[in-house]
């Protein structure tokens, strides 16, 4: 814990309006998507050799339209918020470069928290900040779990949308689209609440030079945390069972009758 | 100890992953011991009895005015209180666009673990291993649980349904839940395509990419996919250049997805879109060039240009369906 701690642990206040306009991104660092994934040599986790790491795509949208509603007018500050160990430095500072305006950093050493870990620390760390709206990428393109977002919800205690695909604010109050089967759900719901967003919400920018000129300035505040016991035992991670080699059936127009013939009667799926 | 099932029910109907999750629950008390328990939040009985044909023991209902539509924390507390009556071993969950939603509360409520999207079950020395897909299905792994009960949600279209005789003793289950606390409320519904079945449920799907050349070439896709009565879906790269919404994205930023056939029109074949459907039973590949990856992964492959290839493929079901 650094001494700065208290300096930002208060809820920011805007002045012109009197109100408390604060918004928390949640952010993760993932491998990226055309990572080749090899499994490490402790048969439970990714082979980091070679991996370029990213912001996890999911959170781009959630920190975009964290800042289109300050800028917007609802002013106050966006912070980045991330969990991971200290090699995400990189990831939280693109964060800053991006548009947020400083970061919280919960540094720990375990190398794949389970979801409950995560949210726990996450809603411990949210508490004291007490923010307007909470932010999350639907789901890390890693683990793929899409839990943390509702479960830190549960545990702050907050209304929580998630898969939000369109949203609008009118004062103090959302409304938004959920994406579910076969179209979405429109949903009404009151701030302070927790949003997990997915791809087509909005255009994220790109860092621009200038923001990462200024994010070099920008404060990221490391909190040392103890995870609570794990809810999950990793056993292993494998790769997934090769597909039997396929065949080309034929060319053009011509091939259409040995194509039809073998759906029929090889693949029994027409 | 008994199997706790969520039942999903949407507009009165109980959705299918409902009988999927079931049909496993049979499975597991085969070997953990039952019975099969359903727990159900609905304005009112969906028609639960009919579930005992599904492998349901019981199904217990919660019922209020506010569960017409999906309502997050009365179907928490609906979900708990079912806990705490029959003590389960595990608790299944669809993990559809409601599953993904609710499981992780109810987890987080009961402080326990939860491995979602799982494609696999199995019990070892009477413990329950749940495997899931990680990295769009690039990589599988295997998790355990340290607390009872065991949360788990399953992938839709991955695990079979059960079809036997019986029916389910219907209970009403009693919620108390603070129905007037600041809460997100569904106000409506939108964008429903005249009943289209979504990407994660569909049978078939014919997904369209770069292939296509534009916007307005789908339509070979879409007459291809209404012949077969296949979902259409698409590339990254045809969503990012705006030519389809994102919801019919299939691959790592978009859907994973497992139907029974998959045919890929003009798709070379990213490794993110590979992720995303290579776990589908049948896949088919239509593309002009034969080195594209696409073929690797297919089943069967068809080179050839797809503005010809395509509409005779139509013609020819269409012709087989009379």
């Amino acid at each position: 814990m650094s001494g700065r701690a208290s300096k930002y642990a208060t809820p920011v206040t805007d002045r012109k309006r009197g109100l408390h306009v604060l918004q928390v991104v949640c952010i993760k660092q993932v491998a990226d998507t055309e990572t080749r994934v090899k499994v490490a040599a402790d048969g439970k986790t990714l082979d980091p050799a070679g991996v370029t790491w990213i912001l996890n795509p999911y959170d781009e949208f959630a920190l975009e339209q964290a800042l289109r509603f300050k800028e917007a007018g609802a002013g106050g500050e966006v912070v980045a918020l991330s969990l991971g160990g200290a090699g995400v430095t990189a990831t939280v500072r693109n964060a800053l470069a991006i548009g947020a305006d400083r970061a919280i950093h919960l540094k720990v050493d375990a190398i794949q928290p389970d979801p409950l870990q995560v949210a726990r620390a996450l809603a411990d760390e949210l508490k004291g900040l007490a923010p307007q709206i909470v932010w999350f990428g639907k789901q890390a393109v890693d683990d793929d779990q899409s839990q943390v977002p509702p479960m830190t919800a549960e545990l702050l205690g907050m209304p929580c949308v998630t898969v939000v695909a369109k949203i609008e604010l009118a004062g103090t109050t959302a409304t938004v689209e959920r994406e579910v089967e076969g179209g979405r759900e429109v949903v009404s719901v009151p701030l302070p609440a927790c949003f997990s967003t997915d791809k087509g919400l909005n255009e994220p920018r790109y860092a621009s030079l200038k923001g990462i000129m200024a994010a070099k300035k920008k404060p990221i505040e490391e909190k040392a945390v103890t995870l609570a016991a794990p809810a999950l035992e990793l056993a292993s991670m494998a790769m997934p069972a090769p597909r039997a080699a396929g065949r080309i059936v034929g060319q053009g127009v011509e091939g259409v009758t040995e194509l039809v013939r073998v759906l029929r009667e090889e693949a029994k799926v027409l | 100890m008994s199997i706790l099932v969520f039942i999903e029910q949407r507009d009165g109907k109980v959705r299918p992953v409902s009988n999927e999750a079931l049909g496993e629950a049979t499975r597991l008390a085969a070997t953990l011991g039952g019975p099969v328990v359903g727990v159900c939040v609905a304005a009112a009985d969906p028609g639960l009895a009919a579930l005992g044909a599904a492998g349901a023991d019981e199904v217990l209902l919660a019922t209020h005015e506010a569960f017409a539509t999906y309502d997050p924390p009365g179907a928490v507390a609906a979900v708990v209180a079912a806990v705490e009556k029959v003590k389960p071993a595990v608790v299944l969950f669809p993990c559809s666009a409601t599953g993904r939603d609710l499981a992780p509360r109810v987890a987080a409520r009961l402080g326990v673990g939860l491995a979602a999207d799982c494609t696999a079950l199995a019990v070892d020395g009477g413990k329950l291993r749940a495997t899931r897909p990680v990295y769009a299905g690039k990589a599988f792994q295997t998790v355990g649980f340290t607390a009872t009960p065991a949360l788990v949600s399953l992938r839709p279209k991955m695990f079979e349904a059960v079809s036997r005789d019986g029916a389910a003793t219907v209970t009403p289950l009693a919620v108390t839940f603070d129905a007037s606390a600041p809460r997100a409320k569904v106000t409506g519904f939108t964008g429903g395509g005249g009943g289209k079945v979504d990407l994660t449920e569909a049978e078939i799907i014919v997904s369209g990419g770069r292939g296509l050349k534009g916007p307005e070439n789908f339509n070979i896709v879409e007459d291809l996919a209404a012949a077969l009565g296949a979902t259409v879906g698409a590339s990254r790269a045809v969503v990012d250049a705006g030519w389809r919404p994102h919801g019919d994205q299939v691959g790592q930023t978009g859907k994973t997805v497992a139907p029974k056939l998959y045919v890929a029109v003009g798709i070379s074949g990213a490794i993110q879109h590979l992720a995303g459907m290579s776990s589908s039973r049948c896949i088919v590949a239509i593309n002009k060039d034969p080195e594209a990856p696409i073929f690797k992964v297919a089943d069967y492959g068809l080179v050839g240009d797809a503005f010809e290839v395509v509409p005779a493929l139509t013609a020819a079901i269409k012709k087989l369906n009379g």
